[in-house]
């Protein structure tokens, strides 16, 4: 299990003159879920996906320290894939591949090697976990584009916990969803929770409050305040931070 | 009512504003309808001189023999040459231009990107006679002085017709795998799977059937490219089926060009040459029709 240290982290886009990220610093612990909150465009996704390097698919310029496991992932000796590998993604908008559900599971492990039966136990279990299981086991030659949004979600939950991972990212998973859908995701969150390390994104105050232990205040690149989620929500120290909280926000 | 409103009504009380809309409206039909009737017109006219060879039936179907002053109208010979050299010079085309689309879409950084993709276009502007041209003096003496033989041989027209068609395969294709949702790579990638393998297996299978519809395309194209190929390809006295890429053949398009000026007016020959027209016309309309086809069924299954 694996905690993240984050010290002085600076992210830039568009060739330095766009500022997403500033100084930013944050200790992620094992085996809780920290919630990352903030306005539109304040960097919540960037900072995010500066964990796992996702951000090199486009082109940005990153500065700082982003220690998992003692290491920082910066380093040149670093192995992106390896890195991705333990570090696992899932996205705003549900995005299974056009594929049935059983490769869309078995993606990542083939990817790595694995192969025939251990596959067969691997996307189960992945399944199982993704409490998608009882819904989908007969059906798991159907391409995974014709379930519910709330199934495809769980999908891509499986398909992340499949590779294996020790912390998870995922960016506001639930906006697409219904009520009953982000429930469902919300009890997953807890229940994985006890395996892995949780960093999510959400928009959703009460979400965060439901959900998180640790809670991450963004505004305009820069962490106000982080702390336990029931410190951030009831007596914040920074009037910023209560502002946004209690949805005075301008 | 002021001087001013009186002349403004005036005006459009002249032609109100209805009529004047429906004979707008009548017009653009009209406009419509003659390019419509353009192409009946042309489709049926050829049909209608090419009838006599067509109805010739086996002899002209599938007849071995193609010599007009003997009376012989076997298009045989001509079409398997036009399919060999469409097929090669598409082949051609695809092993250069899915591997340049592959590295346009995927691994050139934009500034390179910006440079290539307008040379690439480029291609399209060059006239065919100019390619025909650089084609008799450059590829067709680099052939004969290489491989002997008289240079003019189904391998220069592959080679003609390939540059000719590489822009139109390289951009579609190209369009078609920077169409694959940005979320089925990123998903990829954040499994750990490297580029390479992200390409391979969700870039090109999504982007297939852009690719495929880029071929046939292609490939109706170089069917129909009638003048750059005419050049390099020899052209026989009596077309045969080759046995060597060296060999130089006759094709539909290069046979109705060469043969026009000594056919008598009505004429079997002449009517046979429109049956060639007709022949080659099919081809090329099944092939737009399978590449309409193939591209839709991309956008249904492909998307969401
Ligand atoms: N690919 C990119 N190229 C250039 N600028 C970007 C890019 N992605 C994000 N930015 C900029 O970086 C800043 C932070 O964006 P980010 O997506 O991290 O915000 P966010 O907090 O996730 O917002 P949201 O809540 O809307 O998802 C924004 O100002 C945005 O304009
Ligand atoms: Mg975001």
């Amino acid at each position: 299990m694996s905690n993240i240290e984050v010290s002085g982290l600076n992210v830039y886009y568009e060739k330095g003159t766009s500022h997403a990220l500033k100084e930013v610093n944050i200790e992620i612990e094992t085996n809780k879920i920290t919630a990352l909150i903030g306005p539109s465009g304040c960097g919540k996704t960037t900072f995010l996906r500066a964990l796992n390097r996702m951000n090199e698919v486009n082109e940005v310029m990153t500065k700082g320290k982003v220690i998992i496991d003692g290491k920082d992932i910066y380093n040149g000796g670093v192995d992106v894939i390896q890195l991705r590998k333990k570090v696992g993604m899932v996205f705003q908008q549900p995005n299974p591949f056009p594929m049935s559900i059983y490769d869309n599971v078995a993606y990542g492990p083939r990817i790595h090697g694995t192969r025939n039966k251990k596959l067969d136990t691997i996307v189960e279990e992945s399944l199982k976990k993704a409490a998608l299981w009882d819904e989908v086991h007969d059906r798991l030659g159907e391409s995974a584009l014709k379930f519910s949004g709330g199934q495809q979600q769980r999908l891509c939950i499986a398909r992340a916990l499949a590779v294996n991972p020790e912390i998870i990212l995922f960016d506001e998973p639930c906006s697409a969803l219904d009520p009953i859908s982000t429930s469902r995701v919300e009890d997953l969150l807890r229940e994985l929770k006890k395996d892995y390390t949780i960093v999510i994104v959400t928009h959703n105050m009460q979400q965060a409050a439901r959900v998180s232990d640790f809670t991450a205040f963004f505004l305009l690149g820069e962490v106000i305040e982080c702390g336990k989620t029931t410190q951030i929500f009831e007596k914040p120290r920074d009037k910023r931070t209560e502002d946004y909280v209690t949805g005075r926000f301008g | 009512m002021n001087f001013l409103e009186r002349v403004r009504t005036c005006r459009y009380k002249r032609i109100d504003s209805k009529t004047a809309e429906k004979i707008v409206e009548k017009l653009l039909f009209i406009a419509t309808l003659s390019s419509t009737l353009i192409v009946f017109f042309i489709i049926g006219f050829m049909f209608k001189e090419g009838i006599p060879a067509l109805a010739l039936g086996w002899d002209f179907f599938f007849g071995m023999i193609w010599r007009p002053p003997h009376n012989q109208y076997g298009i045989v010979p001509l079409v398997v040459c036009t399919f060999i050299v469409g097929i090669g010079a598409l082949v051609l085309a695809a092993v250069i231009g899915i591997p340049a689309a592959i590295f346009l879409a995927e691994y050139a950084p934009t500034w390179l990107r910006n440079i290539i993709k307008p040379c690439v276009e480029m291609l399209v502007g060059i006239p065919s006679i100019v390619l025909g041209f650089f084609g008799l003096i450059v590829i067709v003496t680099f052939i004969r002085d290489s491989f002997g033989g008289y240079g003019e041989c189904i391998l220069a027209g592959w080679v003609i017709l390939a540059i000719m068609t590489l822009p139109h395969v390289i951009s579609i294709s190209e369009d078609s795998i920077r169409a694959v949702p940005k979320a089925y790579k990123e998903s990829s990638l954040a499994l750990g799977a490297t580029q390479l393998q992200t390409i391979k297996k969700v870039i090109l299978p999504n982007a297939r059937s852009g690719i495929l519809a880029a071929m046939v395309l292609g490939m109706g194209n170089a069917i129909g490219e009638t003048m750059a190929v005419l050049m390099v390809i020899g052209n026989p006295e009596i077309p045969f089926i080759p046995s060597s890429i060296l060999d130089p053949v006759r094709v539909l398009t290069s046979t109705i060009v060469i043969e026009i000026p000594y056919a008598v007016w009505g004429s079997m020959h002449q009517h046979a040459l429109f049956a060639l027209g007709v022949v080659l016309f099919i081809v090329v309309a099944i092939l737009n029709a399978i590449t309409t086809a193939v591209m839709k069924r991309g956008e249904m299954g492909g998307g969401r």
